[in-house]
């Protein structure tokens, strides 16, 4: 496995949409909903090359939702797709009341979660959607980091029988994971090995912090990045392990300090170790459209926000 | 052509929409608790469906080539409950449980709690889209089972149910039914003339129709014109169906007629007597 970045960077929605093509190929359960945003999501792969397996919906997230709900009875896995902003808020009650409180195997798709969504501002952003779904009861809640996660994430939500949301973001990644990566529910991945610090990250955040632990380890900082793609159900086991082992945790995730990867951390710790902590995410605040990069400095969530939260955590580290 | 039900169906139909009609007062007075007036103006559209129309088996709950039944209006859910007894499902004497800690007949229908029970509802608007899903399930799979959903006229309010028609329509869904109750009442509405409280004009037959749906519009308490409503459905092709059924809050009980307080009221002792008989009597000619 690679525990750099790669110079190489691919788009998480193409690997995303050739595995649901794949899927939707291998297995005649599997049915791909569209809330007319498949040009966006990339779904419309699917409808171009399987369009047996493909169903618009049209602009109506609620009842793209609940019509999954009923497919799922009838024996068929949906797989839904649209922004996770849509997904996340408009349609929550949907799939609060006919998907996750039933158990149903249907799974969704949050396409252009966080803060980079292609200039499109805050009401196409998803800084919520974590915490709300890691609320919902029998949720299983995935924020894979590069495409070839993206796509070991979707086969371990095939397998699983019940609710998965899957959290994507719209841009290229650098390559993190190798084919023979196995990704599992409920597992989180040590990137890299450190001895005085460690970064917990979440998807496209987790690049980011391995960018950041590069640049720390240069300045004699030993930062140790543990990505943790499954939030719901989360590793408590190797959050409380890697307390124990640099006794200081950053948390790092492109979604609000609210209720996230930080706040699933926090309960982790305060719970079973309590260390010092801090959380690199979007604050209470709303947000704008704007170059990438521009918004991760303004936002509080780029490299440089993740190496100045190390060094303030480290002045806690008792 | 017409089909016209027996004697012998009519009377039994008529028999257990009384007895359905009494378990749901009794079921709400001994749990203080529950919806009545809207189950009673559903009453005999669920009769028909599980006494006539469905193709369903209690012994068989999850049979795969089942008829499928989501109440969208999931606070009719005693109806359903009292229904579901009624047809074999559970026994009777469970009614008795409604809504309490454990119970499998939760304040609003819940499919993993209990078996007949196709679709968890209550949240309004979802159900139809559910029931929609389910239509659209059997025709990807070239299955023959058909889906029916009795969806409240107050519940129309939600856009979703506007996204389902829509849906049901453009997927040419000719094996989903939805019965609409309409009672012209809800929780509380709009002031109305005299005093009284009403839904705003709905002109349900129009919506529809512009929607692309075929509409049979009835008397919701008419065995008969239930039965040939849901026959003609049968013969439609390529669209879905919506059988407007007029009917009445509250209906068999003289003081909940027609009254929106029923909506979800607990009778005292004498309301529950005077319910209890007029049912009994109502039936007895």
């Amino acid at each position: 496995m690679k525990n750099t970045i790669s110079k190489e960077k691919i788009s998480m929605r193409d690997g995303f949409a050739k595995k649901l093509l794949q899927l939707s190929i291998d297995d005649e359960k599997v049915y791909v909903l569209d809330g007319d945003l498949a040009t966006s999501t990339k779904t419309d792969i699917v409808a171009n090359n399987n369009p047996r397996k493909f169903l618009q919906t049209g602009i109506a997230e609620q009842n793209m939702m609940s019509v999954a709900a009923g497919l799922a009875t009838t024996g068929l896995q949906p797989w839904a797709a649209t922004f996770a902003a849509f997904l996340s808020k408009r349609a929550i009650d949907q799939i609060q009341v006919q998907i996750a409180q039933p158990k149903l195997d249907v799974k969704m798709i949050g396409a252009y979660s966080g803060l980079l969504t292609g200039l499109t501002g805050k009401t196409h952003q998803a800084l919520e959607d974590i915490a709300i779904f890691r609320s919902l009861a029998n949720m299983v809640v995935l924020a894979p980091a590069d495409s070839i996660e993206v796509e070991k994430a979707m086969e371990a939500a095939h397998q699983y029988k019940g609710p998965v949301y899957i959290r994507l973001a719209r841009d290229n990644y650098p390559v993190i994971f190798s084919q023979d990566y196995k990704f599992q529910i409920g597992k989180a991945i040590s990137l890299k090995e450190g001895n005085d610090i460690t970064i917990i990250s979440t998807g496209t955040e987790t690049s980011r912090s391995l960018e950041a632990a590069e640049i720390l380890e240069e300045e004699g900082i030993s930062t140790a990045v543990l990505h943790m793609p499954s939030i719901k159900p989360i590793d408590k086991e190797a959050i409380v392990k890697a307390a124990e082992k640099t006794g200081v945790i950053v948390t790092a995730e492109e979604h609000s300090i609210y209720g996230g990867l930080g706040s699933a951390v926090a309960e982790v710790l305060v719970e079973e170790k309590p260390v010092p902590m801090l959380r690199v995410g979007v604050k209470d605040r709303n947000s704008e459209s704007g170059p990438n990069d521009e918004m991760l400095e303004k936002y509080e969530i780029s490299t440089n926000y993740i190496i100045k939260a190390v060094k303030e955590a480290l002045k806690k580290k008792k | 052509m017409r089909h016209y039900l027996t004697e012998e169906k009519l009377k039994e139909l008529k028999k257990k929409s009384s007895d359905a009609r009494r378990l749901i007062i009794e079921t709400v007075y001994h749990a203080k608790a529950g919806h009545i007036g809207g189950p009673l103006s559903a009453t005999d559209l669920l009769v028909t469906l599980y006494f006539n129309e469905m193709n369903i088996s209690p012994e068989n709950p999850n049979d795969e080539n089942r008829d499928r039944f989501v109440l969208s209006k999931g606070h009719a859910a005693v109806a359903l409950y009292s229904v579901l007894a009624l047809r074999g499902y559970f026994p009777v004497e469970e009614l008795k449980t409604f809504d309490s800690i454990d119970s499998r007949l939760q304040g609003h229908p819940d499919m993993n709690a209990l078996p007949g029970v196709d679709m968890s509802t209550g949240s309004l608007g979802q159900g139809i889209s559910a029931a929609v899903g389910m239509a659209l399930g059997a025709k990807l799979q070239n299955k023959d089972f058909r889906t029916y959903c009795i969806l409240g006229d107050g519940e129309s309010q939600e856009g979703q149910v506007w996204e389902a028609a829509d849906m049901a329509a453009k997927y040419s869904l000719d094996n989903l039914v939805v019965i609409l109750d309409y009672n012209k009442l809800q929780q509380f509405g709009w002031a109305g003339e005299n005093g009284k409280r009403q839904i705003p004009v709905m002109e349900p037959e129009k919506r529809w129709e512009a929607f692309g749906w075929h509409v049979i519009s009835i008397d919701g308490h008419n065995f008969q014109e239930i039965n040939d409503a849901f026959s003609i459905a049968r013969t439609i092709a390529g669209k879905p169906t919506i059988i407007i059924a007029n009917t009445v809050k509250g209906k068999g009980v003289s003081f909940m007629e027609n009254e929106y307080s029923w909506h979800s009221r607990v009778p005292s002792d004498e309301e529950y007597k005077r319910a209890m008989e007029e049912i009994k009597a109502g039936t007895e000619d």
